[in-house]
């Protein structure tokens, strides 16, 4: 599973990849050579993850795990302190009468807000280390990304200095559909640049494709597979502002893009579906998605991760009922 | 040149009656012919009498020429089969005279027979670009795919013609199985083998690919077993078999589960049912996605 | 427990209530059989399910007669409005009971609960609706005004798919005005005898439908009994030969579905990640006892690893085991026979060279199991080529060209099925032209439908089921 590819530079092994210099020529090639997607038949395997039935100890399971990857989201212009101190309450102790009940993964904010959020982690921040709950921030001027690169990058350093574990970057979708692929390549490897700390260290990169707007189901691959070219930890379907957002069609054709760019580098990329999955239901059909397609070692917070807010009240129903054999209901969980 | 002996009548050049196989004429395998002479017991000519050998040849030619035939386009076909009606036509007075000498009609009648025949070769031409219309379908399943029906070619077919009418019998069988693309071997009727192979003639100068149409003058007992029995014979139309023992062919035809046409009543001539008898009904799936 | 390895979600067998042992239904009553009965037993248990009534001779003789009188009577005499209505009827009280019908389909023959549930069942209850529609329309059917039903329409099904094969033979029949008499296959009587109580709840009027079950001396009775005008049959290549002679010279009408060897084309622009999924369903739906699974997988050498890769990794996710388990991608084989002959064509398919493999997957102790298999290094000339398996193998050929695949594709005596796999919609639309199959599924595989017509050409046998063809075979012209 090791690869010197993946201490390599992005650009650097992008080159060794293409097989020839990085030219906007040599990437179009290379994208549009990726094998083609059939809708339909893409549409029809994801559906088939729904006819999965998961129960008892298998639910129980995937119920933690679910609440384990969720990166507990706002992302309002009305964000405040106190919002942002209230959902982190929330995600410190998503359920007070079950003190078992796992943490999710991260908070995920505005830029502004991370420090709120790091200070109200207190202790449970994890600042790095692997057990504590990240900060995760989204930027470059998200959600539409139309502003210059100098402003997206700022944007970026600031939520690193602040704290962030994690930075949601956007790609520029209009530069993708210009055909202008080396554009967005260029600002992935230059955000990714943006995340590294004072210590060397690197805050993680989630790469948001907005996948609403790239329309096609190709076009979902290649620039899933661009962004992994560039550098990105993590590729993500939608910042949740444009609908349809994380289908689960859209979500099987990432994994499809992650597990084989495993195959050819040996390196693990995660995938982060965002905006829509609000019932236990839709996350269990995605966690099936998951392991049938990149297997168990992607039942890994490190390598999956869902955008969300309600989702994890739903979830704690769902928990609620495998616990106690009663179905439980809205005012059981508390609101953040 | 001159003349050195004056004659009154001339005297004439009579045609040497072969088979029709593979776009040539070659004479049976075997050496045989079969003497056929006129109602009043004139000799007319001795027609080649085809064998299994020749049988098998046929089948080998035909399977050769059926996918340049079935790959043409139907416009095409459709103004092979209409070049077809009009050599015939300028041919008419040949056949006339071959039907009134085998067939003892009078010149009225044979004049009729091959009238017919010629229209019913028009009235073919006409279906090649019609009948995937009528046959077809585009089927509204339930789910994201485009899906359509089309009649194609059942590929070789086996014909035993009808054994009256030599001309109109022959071409009421033959043309429907091209119409769509197959390729044949006919057994025309016993009596009429002249015609049979003058109409073969008429369909090798009208840019009719060789070895699509195959003719076998000879007997049709002998040589009907053979074709029922030819593993790499897809269709069987048994429509002049009435006198054999067609039930033997039938049952020698089910061994690789060709298609049958049964004689009479079997399948009426000029409908496309008779066209439709000798093709297959492909269906194709597509997925169908905007994404 | 590892994730993936689900928590066992089996299927209730309660909402089923079947009785111990089931007779013949001959007009409109149930009647006890001339011959010894037998029992059927569910495949994935080996425990006996019921027992079911034989029909010798002369019950075979009773029911011809039964549809007979019916035809004469009832159903014949019958406006087409009203016979469409019983039908739409039928369809009803399918879905009504969808999900009964799926158990108990998935215990007699041990296929997947998923397939009955999702596949099988709901495609019985569309097939009825279809042709429901068709029985006041019948002029439109390119027949000519009036066309008339034969009459008896005798028909004999297989086991691999029990009741959605009797929809296809009887949803069209009943819709034209034919009565018919259908025999069950041996192995998987139970869903006939559900959905002759469905034609009790219908009101359907008595002998329009009549169930002989038997064994294949039953079924010999039936497609040779002389008052039949109509035979229909589903089954293997061998028996349609036979039943083909046996009908020679009389004047019944025929139409037969035999057998296949579906090639399944990938070319090196496929989409390969549904190429895979098209490869599984091809092959492994139905535990591949389907005439028209794509049994032979031919791909483009220069992607053939890829593939193959790619392919057992998909495979190595299949659930083989319980069939009532919702999560069961692969359940039994239907009997000891069936599975016999899987084992000797693959045991062959390697003595000739092939590899075979197989994900690991535990198999129950008891019923009849056969582990998803892949056999490479296949040759056109390998008997795993040519002979149905009807079972979960692939065998895995290769080609380097279109005209080499269409070679290849063609080249058995069988023409059901094909599949196609390539991004580029001119050359599949060529290739399509040039096979010699009844259905080609480009980019998907294995789809149905009342409104697509289905059946083969050469010995996959003749006639179509589905579709304005598949009436069309239910009825002759009428008086010109």
């Amino acid at each position: 599973m090791t690869s010197t590819s993946a201490a390599l530079a992005p650009a650097e092994r992008a080159v060794q990849l293409l097989g020839s210099d990085l030219s906007e020529v040599a990437l179009r090639q290379h994208l549009e050579g990726l094998p083609a997607v059939d809708a339909v038949g893409l549409e029809a395997r994801a559906a088939r993850f729904g006819t999965r039935s998961i129960k008892t100890t298998s639910k129980a399971q995937a119920l933690d795990l679910a609440i384990r990857m969720i990166d507990l989201t706002t992302l309002q212009g009305a964000d405040t302190r106190g919002k942002v101190r209230s959902l982190v309450a929330k995600a410190l102790v998503p359920d007070a009468s079950d003190p078992s009940t796992p943490r999710p993964a991260a908070v995920c904010v505005y830029g502004d807000m991370v420090g709120h959020a790091v200070e109200a982690l207190g202790p449970a921040w994890s600042a790095g280390k692997d057990d504590g709950i990240n900060v995760a921030a989204v930027a470059t001027a998200f959600p539409a990304g139309r502003a210059s690169i100098e402003v997206k990058l700022q944007d970026t350093r600031d939520a690193v200095a602040a704290g962030a574990d994690e930075i949601d970057m956007v790609i520029d979708r209009g530069a993708f559909l210009e055909g202008n692929y080396g554009k967005v390549f260029d600002e992935i490897v230059l955000t990714k640049e943006a995340c590294r700390r004072a210590d060397g260290s690197y805050a993680h990169l989630k790469v948001i494709l907005e996948t609403g707007e790239l329309f096609t189901y190709d076009n979902v691959r290649r620039a899933s597979w661009l962004s992994i070219l560039a550098g990105g930890d993590f590729i993500k379907t939608s910042t949740g502002k444009v609908q349809p957002a994380a289908t689960l069609p859209v979500t099987l054709l990432m994994l499809q893009v992650v597990r084989d760019w495993e195959r050819l580098t040996g390196e693990r990329i995660g995938v982060k579906p965002a905006g829509g999955i609000s019932t236990a239901k839709d996350a269990i059909k995605h966690l099936v998605a998951v392991a049938e397609t990149c297997g168990e070692a992607w039942l890994d917070p490190k390598l999956y991760r869902f955008g969300a807010s309600s989702l994890l009240n739903d979830v704690l129903l769902q928990r609620q009922k495998l616990t106690t054999g009663r179905y439980s209901g809205p005012d059981y969980v508390t609101i953040d | 040149m001159t003349t050195t002996t004056k004659t009154t009548t001339r005297l004439d050049v009579p045609k040497t009656y072969k088979l029709f196989i593979g776009g040539g004429f070659p004479r049976s395998e075997s050496g045989r012919v079969t003497e056929v002479r006129d109602g009043e017991g004139r000799f007319v000519a001795n027609v080649a009498k085809a064998s299994r050998k020749d049988a098998r040849e046929a089948v080998r030619a035909a399977r050769k020429a059926q996918p340049g035939w079935a790959g043409a386009t139907a416009y095409n076909r459709g103004q092979v089969l209409y070049r077809v009606a009009e050599v015939l036509e300028g041919r008419k007075a040949q056949f006339v005279d071959e039907l009134q000498r085998t067939e003892g009609l009078s010149a009225a009648r044979a004049r009729a027979q091959v009238e017919e025949a010629i229209d019913l070769w028009v009235w073919h031409a006409g279906w090649t670009d019609k009948i995937a219309q009528v046959a077809g379908s585009a089927n509204p399943v339930a789910g994201p795919y485009f899906n359509i029906s089309v009649p194609e070619p059942t590929g070789v077919v086996a014909i035993v013609a009808p054994q009256s009418q030599g001309l109109l019998g022959l071409t009421s069988v033959v043309a429907p199985a091209l119409v769509m693309g197959n390729a044949v071997v006919v057994v025309p009727a016993a009596s009429s083998p002249l015609v049979a192979i003058s109409l073969a003639e008429v369909l090798a100068t009208s840019d009719l690919p060789g070895g699509v149409v195959n003719v076998l003058t000879g007997d049709p007992a002998e040589l009907a077993p053979w074709l029922a029995s030819h593993a790499d014979v897809n269709a069987l139309d048994l429509t002049g078999a009435g006198d054999l023992d067609w039930v033997a062919l039938e049952v020698a035809a089910a061994d690789t589960l060709k298609r049958v046409i049964r004689p009479e009543p079997g399948i009426a001539p000029e409908t496309p049912q008779r066209i439709l008898a000798l093709t297959e009904t492909k269906t194709v799936w597509h997925t169908k996605s905007r994404m | 427990m590892a994730f993936l390895d689900y928590a066992p979600a089996p299927e209730s067998t309660s909402i089923l209530s079947l009785r111990e042992d089931y007779r013949l239904w001959i007009g409109g009553e149930w009647v006890t059989g001339g011959g010894e009965p037998f029992a059927s037993v569910s495949p994935s248990t080996e425990r006996q399910i019921a027992t079911f009534a034989y029909a010798d001779e002369g019950d075979v003789d009773a029911a011809v007669r039964a549809a007979r009188a019916a035809f004469r009577d009832t159903w014949g005499p019958m406006s087409g409005r009203d016979r469409g209505k019983f039908l739409f009827r039928i369809a009803r009280i399918l879905q009504e009971r969808a999900r009964e019908l799926a158990v108990a389909e998935s215990l007699d023959n041990g296929k997947p609960i998923r397939e009955t549930r999702d596949a099988d069942i709901p495609l019985v209850a569309q097939w009825f609706f279809h042709c429901a529609g068709w029985a006041d329309k019948l002029d439109h059917l390119g027949l000519g005004a009036a066309p008339q039903p034969h009459g008896v329409a005798a028909q004999v099904i297989p086991w691999n798919f029990p009741l959605l094969m009797l929809a296809w033979k009887v949803a069209p029949a009943l819709a034209a005005g034919n009565t018919v008499v259908l025999k069950p296959a041996e192995t998987t009587p139970l869903t006939a005898m559900l959905f002759a109580e469905v034609c009790e709840q219908a009101g359907l009027p008595a002998g329009v439908v009549n169930l002989v079950t038997g064994d294949g001396a039953t079924g010999a009775a039936l497609v040779r009994h002389p008052d039949v005008d109509k035979v229909a049959f589903t089954g293997s290549t061998a028996v349609g030969r036979e039943i083909a002679k046996a009908l020679a010279g009389t004047s019944k009408k025929l139409t037969l579905e035999l057998g296949g060897k579906g090639a399944n084309i990938v070319f090196d622009d496929a989409p390969l990640d549904q190429a895979i999924e098209g490869i599984v369903d091809g092959i492994f739906f139905n535990q591949g006892q389907v005439c028209c699974a794509g049994s032979r997988l031919l791909v483009q050498e220069n992607v053939h690893d890829a593939v193959m890769d790619r392919l057992k990794e998909r495979m190595a996710t299949l659930r083989v085991g319980d069939p009532l388990d919702k999560n069961t991608d692969v359940g039994a084989i239907n009997s000891s026979e069936q599975l016999e002959r899987i084992t000797r064509l693959v045991d062959r398919g390697v003595a000739e060279g092939g590899e075979a493999w197989s994900p690991a997957c535990e198999l129950p102790q008891e019923g009849y199991w056969f582990a998803p298999t892949v056999i490479t290094g296949v040759e056109a000339s390998s008997t795993i080529a040519r002979e149905e398996i009807f079972g979960p193998v692939l065998s895995v050929l290769t080609f380097r060209t279109p005209d080499e695949a269409i070679a290849k594709a063609n080249n058995t005596p069988y023409g059901l099925s094909a599949g196609i796999w390539s991004d580029k919609g001119s050359r599949v639309l060529a290739i399509a032209d040039k096979l010699r199959a009844g259905v080609v599924w480009t980019n998907t595989f294995n789809k149905f439908d009342p409104a697509s017509p289905f059946g083969g050409y050469k010995e996959s046998g003749y006639g179509r089921e589905g579709g304005v063809q598949g009436m069309q075979a239910y009825l002759k012209a009428g008086e010109r």
